[in-house]
């Protein structure tokens, strides 16, 4: 919990490939500040080049969204609405104009049946000891499928003539800090803990505590987001959020898309078929 | 992504109207317009395919197809069609179509890495395997076929000769049926909305979109024979059906890519050509118009479906309708 200090899962020595442990990030918006270190940590760590200098009026967020060069996206979201309990402050009209400022860091989900990973025909994208989902950058050829099959639009190729172009890119869960026993870099870098690392299992359990906690001290309406139910079967990365999923751009109801190859290859093979017995029937009846 | 002159003006409007009227995206008036999901960010990520792709699927479908005319050319005696089919089939399926789809790989060198792995569960690998094998199967089933009828070697190499050409040709064809058919499987199994909602249409469309071309170039090149006309007026017919089958089947917000946009007029203009106008020429005698109706209709709806995908991508309400209608319909 807040507070730990150096006990706190961010910042000790772990075990976890080794131990083939599932880990997980829990990612709070409720204590997160929009101090944006994640973000820097996770560049200057993986060595990933900028995603434009630009600004975007969209509050303080000039990001934009997850791609092949944003591993970490704080969002910032503005709501006509009231944040907990939070008294209104002298530069509000009062109940009747709440406001809020809501920051959440947007990482790659690594689902437990991951659309990506399913999707690479080079065997490019694997699942690591711990549960995550890893590109190796000197497999992939750069098809491209793997990002029209991320229901989370979070995996991108990456443009010509950035380093590394060609290659699909996304977060690799720092799978080589954690080989060496060390924390993910936008984890160890999180000044509130707004990003929690750790186990998957304890992770899940702290959220569910955490969801309790807040809305009994008047966050009605907040909820995790871990789409257990749907055929993603769940995600190692996941969120607490305030207020629905579609307002931080997360799809409610995500789906792998390998649940509609059974009715696409239905379809393929009957056309065959029937592309065959119309071209046998044409040559045998019209000649 | 709004860039920095959309701010300046942002700015200036705020400036000029000495005030910014109340807080928060919601507020009317506010400077920052309302939009859908996050600041209208995509959801999903529209596909980063370029002109290649929607090439391949033209030439591939075509070739694919070809190799089945070319087999049933066989099985009836028509040898020269046959010879040409399997020239369209190898120059379509085993030299253009390898080419472009190298083009479009961001790291073109790497591209046998396609060939590590088999995962019948990826349709991008079930693909590349499909297209190897049709170009192992088209190739010597072409230079069986020219030595055959060129009576180049002696008798009994001569029949062997024959055998083979035979079993490659309708090895092609079989392979070809899937190399014109996966490729809408290929999109249909992905993230994107107007693509998986129409999964089922897309893998009839570009195999019957294939065939028809097939029949279409072969009648251009000057085969002018009742069975091509017969292929030609089935895949015409299919096309209309599927055009009638496109317009009734919309989804609203979630598939609005293909009824509305410039994609959506591709996909239509494709239609309309190779259904309802290339049978309508067809059904009186126009043949060369049908047939070039046809070919120019599968290229445009080719290209059509592309955009489409580009569309829906980068429509976050559309991701959020499709979502709700696959849950609504779990059990189809």
């Amino acid at each position: 919990m807040i507070g730990e200090g150096t006990l706190s899962t961010n910042q000790r020595k772990h075990s976890y490939v080794q131990e083939r442990v599932e880990v997980g990030f829990f990612t709070d918006p409720s204590v997160c500040i929009g101090c944006k270190a994640c973000e820097v940590a996770c560049k200057e760590w993986n060595q990933v080049p900028d995603d434009g200098f630009t600004w975007s009026g969209n509050s303080y967020d000039n990001t934009g969204h997850l791609g092949a060069s944003t591993w970490r996206h704080v969002m910032f979201l503005e709501q006509d609405r009231q944040k907990g309990n939070q008294v209104s402050g002298p530069m509000s009209l009062g109940d009747e104009d709440p406001f809020r400022w809501v920051f959440l860091s947007d990482v790659c989900k690594h689902c437990e049946e991951a659309g990506c990973l399913e999707a690479c025909p080079t065997g490019s994208i694997v699942r690591t000891e711990v549960g995550s989902v890893l590109v190796q950058n000197d497999v992939c050829n750069g098809c491209g499928y793997c990002v029209v099959s991320c229901p989370f639009g979070v995996i991108d190729r990456r443009p010509q003539p950035l380093p590394d172009a060609g290659g699909a890119f996304k977060c690799t869960f720092c799978y080589d800090r954690q080989k060496s026993g060390l924390v993910p870099a936008c984890a160890k870098v999180c000044p509130t803990e707004s990003i929690v690392f750790g186990r998957l299992d304890d992770l899940r359990a702290r959220g569910a505590e955490r969801v309790q906690q807040l809305q009994q001290s008047g966050y009605r309406d907040a909820q995790l987001y871990d789409p257990t139910e749907t055929s993603v079967r769940g995600i190692h990365a996941f969120f607490l959020i305030l207020g629905e999923p579609e307002a931080y751009g997360l799809p409610p109801k995500p789906q792998v898309p390998t649940i509609y190859l059974k009715s696409a290859w239905t379809a393929a093979f009957a056309t065959a078929i029937a592309s065959i017995i119309a071209t046998l029937a044409a040559f045998a009846f019209f000649s | 992504m709004t860039t920095e002159p959309r701010l300046e003006q942002l700015r200036e409007k705020a400036w000029q109207d000495g005030v910014v009227p109340g807080r928060g995206v919601d507020v009317v008036g506010g400077p920052i317009p309302r939009k859908p999901g996050y600041y209208g960010q995509a959801v999903v990520k529209p596909p980063v395919w370029t002109w290649e792709i929607p090439l391949y699927f033209f030439f591939g479908g075509m070739a694919g197809m070809s190799a089945v005319i070319a087999s049933g050319a066989v099985l009836s005696h028509h040898v020269d069609l046959a010879r040409v089919a399997m020239w369209i089939a190898v120059i379509g399926g085993a030299f253009i179509s390898p080419v472009l789809l190298i083009l479009d790989l961001g790291r073109p060198h790497l591209f046998l890495n396609m060939l590590r792995v088999f995962k019948h569960r990826s349709a991008m690998s079930m693909g590349a395997w499909i297209l190897t094998a049709f170009g192992a199967c088209a190739v010597p089933g072409l230079i069986a076929l020219e030595l055959h009828t060129h009576q180049i070697l002696p008798g009994a190499l001569d029949q062997l000769l024959r055998v083979a050409a035979g079993i490659f040709i309708v090895a092609a064809a079989i392979f070809g049926t899937l190399l014109a058919t996966y490729t809408g499987v290929l999109i249909g199994a992905s993230a994107i909305p107007a693509w998986f909602l129409h999964r089922t249409l897309l893998p009839i469309h570009f195999g019957t979109a294939g065939l028809g071309s097939a029949a279409a170039l072969l009648e251009l090149i000057g085969h002018r024979i009742a069975p091509l006309h017969a292929i030609g007026f089935f895949a015409a017919t299919v096309e209309t059906g599927l055009l009638i089958w496109l317009s009734i089947d919309k989804h609203g917000a979630a598939d609005r890519a293909i009824h509305e946009h410039g994609s959506g007029w591709l996909v239509r203009i494709g239609e309309i050509l190779n259904g309802p106008v290339a049978l309508g020429l067809r059904s009186f005698g126009f043949i060369p118009f049908a047939a070039i109706s046809f070919l120019i209709g599968s290229l445009v709806s080719r290209i059509g479906w592309i955009a489409v995908g580009k569309v829906s991508g980068a429509d976050p309400e559309s991701v959020f309708a499709a979502e709700q209608y696959v849950l609504n319909h779990e059990n189809d």
